[in-house]
């Protein structure tokens, strides 16, 4: 027993701390969040853009008026289609990899790269979440604000998105948790995030089980913290319907 | 054009034909409300009496005929619809009130968001309105608490915020509890009493027969009677009419 602890804080001191190897987890936890959170901020933005104009679409295309707005909005809805298929029917390492060396060959920012590559996989998930959240908003909500003299997009915004975004929240928040789970491959790309922290470690040391183990945790641990932190922001929201 | 002074709505030819559907929701109505008026449809259901109120601000576009309102053609796409809506004031029959904001946000909201008062001037003109009908206290509670009859209440609050020239009111009672209907039309008779031009779509022949200063019989899109309530309750010219009176009286 004795042992075998001793062999383990060896184990321990050469993947950790000989070299500050622990700084390759740190750095690369750094490096995780940063892209998480661009990417979040940019596949919201994506996402609730694309559900507008797809809900718009499938709720009053029918009876517009023919003129130019209708034609545009039939183009918008074509693209945003074309999108959501080509990005939810491909892996998002491919996304990122066809970022990296084909849209972005002469550039070498790879954090935006990622996040660009990241943000845009996640905006295709996200507004499918939110056209199912503005759909299930009942129709006389967007009746009353218009009756009351807001037009469509401060209708939109101010009464209907609020209610879709609380209504979703939950689907949200996984999405937003498979994201930071899936920049664990950036690597692919050369960047030195969380999982490739780890996997340098593992190339000085050849010894796989703590560095592995230890993102694990990690990414389980903030994968815990912001479940946790959704759960709260859930409640507070929801003190309108007790 | 019209430019007589008294009147604040005239319909002409109306027409609207829901695309899925074989035969036209309404069909050719005429209708001219002056100030003040209380118009009040009734009608079989089915009959086009909620097509024709919902044609009013544009919540359902017309496929034929023209709407003016204070002079501006409503069905005229150059003019701002967004702008006319605001001094028209809907109640549903869903109350259709905002279930993520209070009380207070509801009737707010509107007035200060389209900068027709200041938040204060508001906050004001919301309590002064809450206790105009009898929920003073409920100005920070959340719809989701409130009883059908009060929702009602404040959804009549929340359109007359914005001052509005007239009221439409979609079957205001029809989702209520019996013992709620009483306290919406008290509401809406002192709305009445005190001047307001009002177009209600109902089955309460007893509001009708109270405050309207006009009745409307529709049916199949068209209106077939058209009277002040005592003429029209009591010495019904139409056929038809008469029969359905006889059912709901």
């Amino acid at each position: 027993m004795k042992e075998w602890l001793a062999g383990q804080k060896a184990l321990f001191v050469l993947n950790f701390i000989n070299d500050d190897r622990w700084r390759y987890l740190t750095d690369g936890l750094v490096l995780t969040l940063e892209i998480t959170f661009f990417a979040l901020i940019l596949g919201l933005t994506i996402g609730i853009i694309i559900a507008i104009i797809r809900a718009t679409h499938d709720n009053a295309y029918e009876t517009m008026s023919p003129g130019p707005g209708k034609v545009i909005l039939k183009l918008l809805n074509i693209v945003s289609k074309v999108y959501l298929t080509v990005i939810r029917g491909t892996p998002v390492v491919v996304q990122l990899l066809i970022m990296y060396y084909i849209i972005f060959a002469t550039s070498n920012n790879k954090i935006i790269v990622a996040v660009l590559a990241f943000g845009i996989n996640s905006g295709a998930y996200v507004a499918e979440i939110v056209r199912s959240g503005i759909m299930s908003i009942d129709k006389g909500q967007m009746e009353a604000g218009r009756s009351l003299g807001f037009n469509y997009v401060q209708t939109m915004t101010g009464i209907i998105i609020p209610q879709a975004f609380k209504n979703v929240l939950p689907a949200l928040a996984n999405e937003f948790i498979t994201l930071l789970k899936e920049t664990s491959v950036s690597g692919y790309i050369a960047l030195q995030d969380l999982t490739k922290g780890a996997y340098i470690i593992i190339g000085r040391t050849y010894s796989a089980f703590m560095p592995l183990i230890a993102i694990a945790l990690i990414y389980l641990i903030l994968v815990m913290f912001f479940t946790w932190l959704v759960g709260r922001l859930e409640r507070r929201l929801r003190s309108s319907d007790h | 054009m019209t430019t007589e002074n008294n009147v604040l709505i005239e319909v002409k030819d109306l027409e609207k034909h829901f695309k899925k559907s074989t035969v036209k929701a309404l069909n050719g109505v005429d209708v001219k409300i002056n100030k003040g008026d209380v118009v009040v449809v009734i009608g079989p259901s089915g009959s086009g009496k909620s097509t024709f109120l919902r044609c009013l601000n544009l919540l359902e576009v017309p496929t034929g005929g023209h709407i003016w309102f204070e002079g501006q053609e409503i069905t005229d796409k150059k003019n701002n619809i967004n702008k006319m809506r605001q001094k028209m004031g809907m109640v549903f029959q869903s109350f259709n009130l905002f279930p993520h904001k209070s009380v207070r946000e509801n009737i707010t909201m509107a007035p200060v968001k389209l900068g027709i008062m200041k938040k204060e001037e508001a906050n004001r003109r919301a309590e002064e309105l809450l206790q105009r009908v009898g929920l003073p206290d409920k100005i920070d509670a959340y719809p989701n608490n409130l009883s059908g009859g009060q929702k009602q209440r404040i959804a009549i609050v929340r359109a007359l915020a914005m001052n509005p020239d007239v009221m439409l009111f979609d079957e205001p009672t029809s989702a209520l509890d019996p013992e709620m209907i009483g306290e919406v039309l008290d509401v809406m008779k002192e709305l009445a009493r005190d001047g307001m031009t009002m177009v209600v779509v109902t089955h309460e022949m007893g509001f009708a027969k109270e405050v309207a200063t006009r009745v409307i019989f529709m049916e199949d899109g068209r209106i077939l009677a058209e009277n002040t309530p005592r003429e029209f309750f009591e010495n019904p010219e139409n056929e038809r009419l008469r029969s359905f009176l006889s059912k709901v009286l």
